[in-house]
């Protein structure tokens, strides 16, 4: 093989990986939008809150501790050692269930039959609530989030491909990083167990129906707020998984919130109620995204065209396919 | 019983349909202009200027524009720092290629640059809706930023990528430029404010404010009784973003005068604080750009010194709170009153007819 | 009705044909071959069980739906299909069977979004609202009050019509159609959903727009009394085919739509 067609192939595998944590923060907005027609700008500080927290639990940190020593002179840091990571996770995802039992309590319900521009817009003061008291909380400065999942180069992938070359080139192995394969695995993991959830339980019968039709799925008897704590509970732990990935890459920090505007393209590629969508979505911007970045952004000379690229390539499918990915086709009614 | 507008009857449709129908409120409101044209410029300092009376014109402006997008027809736009970017570096490109042009010029054609760039963006809105149309807005908001950033012309080739600002004067007094005496900074964008203030109001109570509301409520309505969706919605982005580009060019050439691309139109910088001060203010609500505005505007003042000086807090910990205190603020009242102040207002002058009787 | 009147409809021009119009949707067929004109200055009624395709039939004659095939002839001119903005230009207005009103607007706004299409002032004049701009708000503000008057809607003027009652929202409604000065009306379902004495209301209201503004309208409705009482001719569709045609008797005569439908809905 040539060493562009490798090379190309690593594009693409890189590619998909990095387009799997794309589709595990969409699949996040689409079950909140199909569940209760939210479009919830904070997911992706939901994603920071989560990771936030666990490092919060994990160090065993107090919290309130900076807000606390402030106000009354004291020093507060650390309540206990280090703890085990899964205990610390379980601890992270009680506080997202919590989280969104709050949410429905005291946002959610008092906006039922607003439209849907308004709770877009509480969600943004949300993210911003979440943001604020994830500082509050635990303080702004970057941290190190670390649960055991192995990361860097994978040796084996390089040993293993870099014989593949034709015989003379410069050729020294594909790069793939070993986080990005285990995030692959738990993403593959939790979408199959959500399928499988909503096709096969009670719950995920409801779910489906809410999804379907909410005054319908009311008349048979199915109680909206706890579907909608539900769905809130489930999107807060798949930002916890999101969290964790990206918190284990690049350090847990503000910046981490943004991956939701990462996500955002996706949504529109993939279509806001599709969770197929969102998946194959998020790979076809994934790899996108790093085929621009080397093919056209080499090109132009510029670089960084990663900002704004993942919106181009989903405006202009649009442009071509207004219903999205698997959307029906719209006939407009009067 | 303050506020009664009985007695006071009106002869013809013009006086019905004036901006300030009832004689309470056109007092009011000849009271309020004299003292901004005629009172304040005599009293203002730095302080007031660049903290508060400067910032809430521009931002008015601002909201203004994106009321006219969001408010009034519709789409949402989560691109306003895009825009308001655009302003400002035509502004820069018009100010350095063209030496000898008038400041108000250069603002003004600014603000026709930015229509035509708000165009352009707007163009996907003919089949893209609702949500799918916002995010895509924010495509504007990145492309721009990140072509401001990364194509050196222009910034004129600079190292650090800032623009600055150089002097010019209107009647020989500067307006920009670090020389500009307060009064004349002020009273330049509130020229500009008041004039396109008028306009807009005027838009909107005439048969282009009335298509854009109408593509609002129901486009396919709109459609059969004859309103052109597309040219109506590419109005709508057009103006609003006039109005976004002068906000973004006196912005930079009035209230900064040097600035960088990423860090003053970010998303969190302008985005979204406009968005806010428009749902705050009221959507489809001239006054509530305004309310909108002064709030956004003095919120975080008032805070900082609330919590900085009164309570001790360290400036990071205020801005944490700051921050938390937005959003409650935000989910609150979208709780309490999604229509926003304007519609408090509306509420307390209705009470106002009626008191001290309580029916 | 008076025979006069009958007789002079029955001489008048025809202002649309619609010759062997067929519609479909992916494979749904909504409308097959269907023909049928509308006279001048008559009130022409299309009825049929739901799904016949009567609303199909105004989105076609209003060009927000497209035929497959078929033509329309209208305006002197022989058209495969009609733009809505050029029906709307030409005088044909609808109200819809869900009101489709603009809701966050006050009736006065609604009705004067009806005068859109008659403002001639540019855009820089309206910002200005003074003069001639300000005149030509004057002119048809005066003209919508006409029509406020003649509904009887000055009560709810400032009101925004989202929190109207239903039966208020039909007649904003057909208010909106009014103040364009249309020269068709069509009107889908305008008395769905009222109780004896609105429908009387509305049926004055489409009565008198009839004789005395010369509109001429073409109706969808159920109630077959209503039907009758003011319609001067009438269609039959049945699955998207035209069964029948004819004065109100001939209809009620007719053994095809009879058996189709009348013969079960008929009080």
């Amino acid at each position: 093989m040539s060493v562009e067609l490798l090379n190309f192939i690593e594009t693409v595998l890189n590619g998909l990986m990095s387009g799997i944590m794309y589709s595990l923060v969409a699949l996040g907005f689409v079950l909140i939008f199909k569940a209760s027609g939210v479009f919830n700008f904070a997911q992706g500080v939901f994603a920071l809150f989560a990771a936030l927290t666990l490092v919060g639990f994990q160090t065993g940190q107090v919290p309130f501790s900076h807000l606390i020593n402030e106000l009354f002179g004291t020093k507060f840091h650390h309540w206990y050692p280090e703890i085990h990571s899964f205990l610390a996770i379980f601890l992270t995802i009680l506080t997202m269930i919590v989280l969104a039992w709050i949410i429905e309590r005291l946002v959610l319900k008092h906006l039922v039959n607003q439209e849907p521009i308004i709770l877009f817009m509480a969600t943004i003061g949300l993210a911003f609530v979440l943001e604020g008291v994830g500082d509050l909380m635990w303080g702004s400065d970057v941290k190190v989030l670390d649960v055991g999942i192995p990361s860097g180069g994978s040796v084996w992938l390089e040993n293993a491909t870099i014989g593949l070359a034709s015989e003379g080139s410069e050729y020294y192995g594909m790069y793939i990083d070993v986080l990005n394969v285990w995030a692959t695995v738990i993403a593959v993991f939790l979408v199959t167990a959500l399928a499988i959830f909503s096709q096969y339980t009670k719950t995920g019968r409801a779910l489906r129906a809410v999804a379907d039709d909410h005054q319908a799925a009311l008349s048979v008897g199915i109680s909206l707020r706890t579907i909608w704590v539900f769905v809130w509970a489930m999107s807060g732990f798949i930002a916890m998984v999101a969290g964790i990935m990206w918190g284990t890459e690049s350090g847990v920090q503000f910046s981490l919130s943004l991956i939701a505007l990462k996500a955002l393209p996706v949504l529109i590629l993939g279509g806001f109620t599709s969770i197929p969508g969102a998946i194959i979505g998020g790979l076809l911007i994934g790899v996108g995204e790093k085929l621009a970045e080397i093919y056209i952004g080499g090109l132009l000379d510029i670089g960084a065209i990663e900002n704004w690229f993942a919106y181009f390539m989903a405006l202009v499918f649009l442009l071509f396919r207004p219903q999205g990915l698997f959307g029906d086709k719209i006939i407009e009614r009067v | 019983m303050i506020y009664k507008e009985t007695g006071q009857y009106k002869s013809t449709y013009q006086s019905d349909h004036a901006i300030f129908p009832l004689m309470q409120d056109k007092v009011a409101f000849a009271i309020l202009m004299i003292i901004a044209f005629f009172v304040v410029p005599f009293v203002v300092d730095s302080y007031w200027e660049k903290a508060i009376l400067v910032p809430f014109l521009i931002y008015s402006m601002a909201a203004i524009g994106l009321n006219i997008l969001t408010g009034y027809c519709g789409q949402v736009s989560l691109g306003t720092g895009g825009f308001m970017a655009v302003g400002a570096f035509s502004t820069y490109k018009l100010m350095t290629s063209f030496p000898d042009l008038n400041i108000m010029l250069i603002v003004i054609i600014s603000g026709f640059l930015t229509a035509l760039v708000g165009i352009l963006f707007g163009l996907p809105s003919l089949r893209i809706k609702g949500f799918y149309l916002a995010v895509a807005t924010l495509a504007s908001q990145f492309f721009l930023v990140w072509l401001f950033n990364k194509v050196p012309w222009f910034y004129n080739y600079s190292d650090t990528g800032q623009i600055t600002v150089s002097e010019r004067t209107m009647f020989g007094i500067p307006v920009t430029g670090a020389e500009a005496p307060s009064y004349a900074t002020y009273l330049f964008c509130l020229t500009l404010v008041v004039v396109f203030g008028f306009a807009a109001k005027n838009m909107i109570r005439s048969k282009i404010g009335r298509s854009w509301m109408a593509i609002r409520d129901m486009d396919i309505a709109a459609e059969i009784i004859g309103v052109p969706p597309l040219k109506t919605k590419l109005s709508a982005f057009a103006i609003s973003s006039f109005y976004i580009g002068i906000a973004g060019s006196l912005y930079f050439a009035v209230y900064l005068g040097a600035l960088e691309v990423t860090e003053s139109f970010d998303i969190m910088a302008i985005s979204f604080p406009v968005l806010f001060m428009i749902i705050i203010g009221g959507l489809g609500s001239m006054l509530g750009s305004f309310l909108g505005a002064a709030f956004i505007v003095l919120l975080p003042i008032l805070l900082k010194n609330f919590m900085v000086d009164l309570v001790g807090l360290s400036a990071v910990t205020a801005k944490h709170f700051e921050i938390t205190i937005w959003g409650l603020l935000m989910v609150i009242f979208l709780i309490v009153e999604p229509h926003g102040l304007a519609r408090l207002w509306s509420i307390a002058k209705e009470k106002l007819r009626r008191w001290p009787f309580p029916y | 009705m008076s025979l006069e009147k009958i007789q002079n409809i029955s001489y008048g021009k025809n202002v649309i044909e619609l010759k062997n119009i067929s519609l479909s949707f992916g494979g749904v067929q909504a409308l097959t071959d269907v023909s049928f004109e509308v006279k001048r200055g008559e009130v022409f009624a299309i009825i049929g069980p739901n799904g016949a395709g009567k609303s199909s039939m105004l989105n076609v004659i209003n060009g927000f739906y497209k035929p497959t095939s078929g033509k329309i002839n209208f305006a002197g001119q022989e058209r495969s299909q009609m733009e809505p903005e050029f029906a709307a230009k030409s005088g044909i207005a609808r109200t819809f069977q869900n009101i489709a009103l603009f809701k966050g607007m006050s009736t006065l706004d609604n009705l004067m979004t009806g005068r859109l299409l008659k403002q001639k002032q540019n855009l820089f004049m309206q910002a200005l609202y003074y003069g001639p701009a300000e005149k030509e708000e004057s002119f048809h503000r005066e003209q919508v009050e006409k029509v406020i008057d003649f509904l009887d809607l000055q009560m709810i003027r400032r009101t925004p019509v989202g929190s109207l009652p239903y039966g208020l929202q039909k007649r904003v409604e057909l208010g909106r159609a009014l103040a364009m000065e249309p020269e068709i009306l069509l009107l889908d379902e305008p008395m769905a959903g009222m109780n004896v004495e609105e429908k009387q209301d509305m049926s004055r209201f489409v009565l008198t727009a009839n004789h005395e503004l010369k509109t001429t309208i073409v109706l969808i409705e159920h109630d077959m009394s209503v039907v009758m009482d003011i319609s001067d001719r009438i269609v039959v569709l049945d699955y998207g085919k035209k069964i029948g045609s004819g004065k109100p008797q001939e209809i009620r005569n007719d053994k095809a739509v009879i058996d189709a439908y009348l013969g079960i809905t008929d009080e």
